[in-house]
């Protein structure tokens, strides 16, 4: 684990503007293989912006983002060719919307939207595509018997494990998340927290996790990034972040919450 | 540096900005070395800073200033200014940390809670299992009990988890914060035990003991500290 | 039946209706079709006078590329006497004054929807096919922007997505008509609303195919002699409709059957959807002795 000497992913000056209006600014951080980063800080700080622009979906006005690929060691995602992207997306990359219908296909089954990465990377084998499906159903701890069903038909729980099902399935060394645990019930996201949990550390993957919440943080995260007003005010470790805020801003967020 | 741990110049203050800027100076400028084999008690006055070594220690606290060595692996890694990946494995492998209040995953059993620490340094799951369920028994945590999750259990039993998952390894360098804080004798007796059995096999042990008995029948070494300023 | 009739022109009308300059830009679209094996080409599409869904994409791809000496056959579901056909063919016989047939083997240009002809085409034969919806990845993603993209970077695994679902919920692929191919290794194509019967005859064709979608303003082709594949999976190959009877008229195991009712006791019969080759078979003597009669005008 930590003795990979580099970075998986690393951000440089990143910096995004919308028009006038300040995403992001000079963000720099490294993520390692399978270390769990957390970024919190309030709303319109700039998170999902940092999100976005070290995931590809989004370009960065200025500053690179490294990543370390496979076969050709580290590459600017954003200069690579865009089918080299695209490819990288949907093997090595996980994304977890916050709103499942962003990251599901709702007009397909639950074993189609697990089943449709396999697809697009060439899998042609009903038997097998659909026994990978049922078993990421069952490693989410969902019904396997679901397995035709539409996700429409799903809680927001149920929605979120499929989702990460359908990013889990091609084995991929880096997740996104944005609030992943957002819109739901506390118990329904305690117990999406846990899942999460267990499969970040046995998969041993990497992971970017957007929240507001600290104590999902905390149980998730390694690392983490404060945010405010588009820049990073403090970075360290999850529970010296939160345990010993060092900026303004980290302890004002820190004392807002009764359990951090 | 001869022992496992070595503290020099530590400097540690806490500025609250939610409170109007107040500054609280804690420690000013801290040596201490444990050599593997001593426990040493850190003893003083409720505030005086104990605990914060504690945290500087383990990473958990940022420190103003000084370094903390700890012999980690083949070398010796400054915690003060180590990568938080450093720190990580510096926590996995090298020291344990048994703090004042236990703080768990939710829905996470006893059991697993205490795994988990061997199962992070590499340990299988079924020796994991083993070593912490035999160590629960010995703590005397019944097996109903293991299998639930320790947020509703009693502050005592809440503290014998937390030393079980920290002692359930055989760290080099252990931080025990209080750890017979909430036990009656009979538990504090087995927790005397493993602090001596841990010293024994050659841990360098820092902690803080309340508990005049306790502290007479574990510590090496008594530092005394005194608020502001600390003597070695 | 007509083998082949000739009409007069009827000199109010440019040559097959359209003006020459949207004839030329037309072309232009078809030439880069063929040079680019199932890729949809942009035109400009226009007016006809007929509505969308009669087939105006086909009927321009068929003004642009007819001349004198052809020989025009327009079928509709596999029969040339439907009032779809009738007024496609009519309209050409008016406009351009060529000759008109029902035989396949007659036939230079044959203008169809829905099927593809029974009696093997032969080089020098273009086959123009009636488009409704050219983008096959439409159904799973309405942006255009993005389905383009995904065509360039071939991006079709997703495809195979809907396949998995009819294999989900029937135990095989379902989908019968419009069955998603690849083009020569490259393009991901919709052949139309022919059934997948017909999907093989595409393969390898020695006759040009065009296709021509008129409110989506869409060219594509299949050149002579390309590689044309019917998507699936490997324990779940690609198979053609099979009937367990043969036509009641005459006797043909290898062709597509319809079912018709034949009266009102809710009687039916299966027969060649191709009704030029069925007449053909008959006249040839292959007649089947159980079978009743059929009404000419056929389904
Ligand atoms: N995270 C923190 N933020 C602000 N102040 C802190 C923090 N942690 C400790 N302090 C302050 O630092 C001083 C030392 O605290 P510490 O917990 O180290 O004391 P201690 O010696 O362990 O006391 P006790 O014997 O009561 O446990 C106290 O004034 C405490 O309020
Ligand atoms: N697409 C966009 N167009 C314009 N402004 C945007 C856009 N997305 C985000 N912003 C602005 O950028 C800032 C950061 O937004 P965002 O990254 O979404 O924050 P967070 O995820 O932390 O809530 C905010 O001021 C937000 O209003
Ligand atoms: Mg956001
Ligand atoms: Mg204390
Ligand atoms: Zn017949």
């Amino acid at each position: 684990m930590a003795c990979d000497d580099r970075p998986l992913l690393s951000a440089r000056g990143l910096t995004r503007y919308y028009g006038r209006i300040l995403g992001c600014r000079d963000v720099n951080f490294d993520i390692w293989p399978g270390e769990v980063l957390g970024i919190v800080g309030e709303s319109g700080s700039g998170k999902t912006t940092v999100l976005k622009c070290i995931s590809a979906r989004l370009e960065p006005s200025a500053g690179t983002v490294t990543y370390d690929t496979r076969t050709e060691g580290p590459v600017d995602i954003h200069r690579i060719s865009e089918p080299a992207r695209r490819l990288l997306m949907r093997t090595d990359w996980g994304f977890v919307h916050q709103d499942p219908r962003d990251g599901l296909r709702m007009a397909v089954s639950a074993g189609a939207n697990i089943g449709e990465r396999l697809m697009a990377v060439g899998a042609r084998h009903y038997g097998q595509i659909r026994e990978t499906a049922t078993n990421w159903l069952g490693k989410v701890e969902m019904d396997t018997g679901r397995m035709d069903d539409l996700p429409c038909t799903f809680s927001g729980g149920m929605q979120q494990r499929l989702q990460i099902a359908r990013n889990l399935v091609t084995a991929p060394r880096i997740v996104f998340m944005d609030e992943p645990t957002g819109g739901l019930d506390v118990s329904v996201q305690a117990r999406l927290l846990d899942l999460l949990r267990g499969l970040v550390s046995d998969l041993g993957l990497a992971a970017v996790v957007v929240t507001h919440d600290l104590a999902v943080t905390r149980l998730l995260s390694h690392r983490l990034l404060v945010m405010r007003h588009g820049t990073v005010v403090e970075t360290g470790l999850t529970d010296q972040v939160l345990d010993d805020p060092q900026h303004p801003y980290t302890q004002l967020l820190v004392s807002s919450v009764l359990h951090p | 540096m001869t022992g496992a741990l070595r503290i020099e110049g530590l400097e540690k203050s806490f500025v609250l900005h939610t409170q109007g800027g107040v500054r609280l100076p804690v420690l000013a400028g801290l040596d201490l070395e444990v050599e593997p084999g001593e426990c040493v008690a850190l003893h003083g006055p409720s505030g005086v800073g104990k605990s914060t070594v504690l945290r500087c220690v383990h990473g958990n606290y940022r420190a103003d200033a000084g370094r903390i060595l700890v012999r980690h692996r083949e070398g010796v890694m400054n915690m003060v200014t180590a990568h938080p990946r450093e720190v990580l494995a510096v926590r996995r492998e090298t020291i344990g940390h048994v703090s004042q209040f236990l703080r768990v995953i939710p829905r996470v059993s006893a059991a697993d809670v205490v795994a988990e620490t061997l199962r992070d340094r590499g340990t299988d799951r079924e020796s994991a299992d083993d070593a912490a369920r035999s160590i629960l028994h010995r703590l005397n945590i019944p097996p109903e009990l293991q299998q639930l999750a320790p947020a509703t259990f009693s502050g005592g039993e809440q503290q014998r988890v937390n030393l079980a998952r920290v002692l359930v390894a055989h760290y080099p360098v252990l931080l025990l914060d209080e750890p017979t804080a909430s036990l009656d004798r009979e538990n504090r007796e087995v927790v005397i035990d493993l602090i001596r059995e841990a010293a024994g096999r050659g841990a360098a042990i820092l902690g803080i003991f309340h508990d005049a008995a306790v502290r007479d029948a574990v510590a090496t070494r008594v530092v005394a500290m005194d608020t502001g300023r600390e003597a070695a | 039946m007509t083998r082949v009739s000739t009409a007069a022109r009827d000199g109010g009308y440019t040559f097959a209706y359209l003006d020459e300059q949207t004839k030329r830009m037309v072309r232009r679209a078809i030439l880069k079709a063929v040079a680019i094996p199932g890729y949809q080409v942009p035109f400009a599409s226009r007016e006809m006078p007929l509505p969308f869904g009669w087939g105006t994409g086909g009927i321009q791809v068929t003004a642009s590329i007819i001349g004198r000496d052809d020989t025009l056959k327009v079928i509709d579901q596999g029969a040339d006497d439907t009032v779809n056909a009738v007024s496609i063919r009519a309209f050409f016989a008016r406009t351009a004054g060529v000759p008109t047939t029902t035989r396949t083997q007659d036939a230079t240009i044959i203008q169809t929807r829905h099927r593809i002809p029974e009696t093997p085409l032969r080089a020098g034969q273009i086959l123009v096919y009636q488009v409704p919806i050219p983008e096959p990845l439409r159904w799973l993603e309405p942006r255009e922007a993005e389905t383009r993209r995904m065509h360039a970077l071939q991006e079709y695994g997703v495809m195979h997505v809907r396949l998995y679902e009819d294999i989900a919920r029937y135990g095989h692929i379902a989908t019968s008509y419009d069955y998603p191919v690849r083009v020569n290794g490259r393009y991901l194509m919709r052949p139309s609303p022919i059934p997948k019967f017909d999907n093989p005859k595409m393969d390898r064709s020695p006759a040009l195919q065009l296709f021509g979608a008129g409110r989506e303003k869409r060219i594509y082709a299949v050149p002579p002699h390309t590689g044309v594949r019917s998507l699936d999976f490997d324990d779940h190959p690609f198979e053609v409709q099979k009937w367990d009877q043969a036509c009641a008229l005459c006797g043909s195991t290898a062709s597509f059957l319809d079912e018709i009712v034949t009266d009102n006791q809710g009687g039916r019969m299966f027969v060649c959807s191709d009704t030029d080759h069925c007449e053909t078979r008959v006249r040839a003597g292959h007649v089947e002795s159980a079978a009743g009669g059929r009404d000419p005008g056929g389904p």
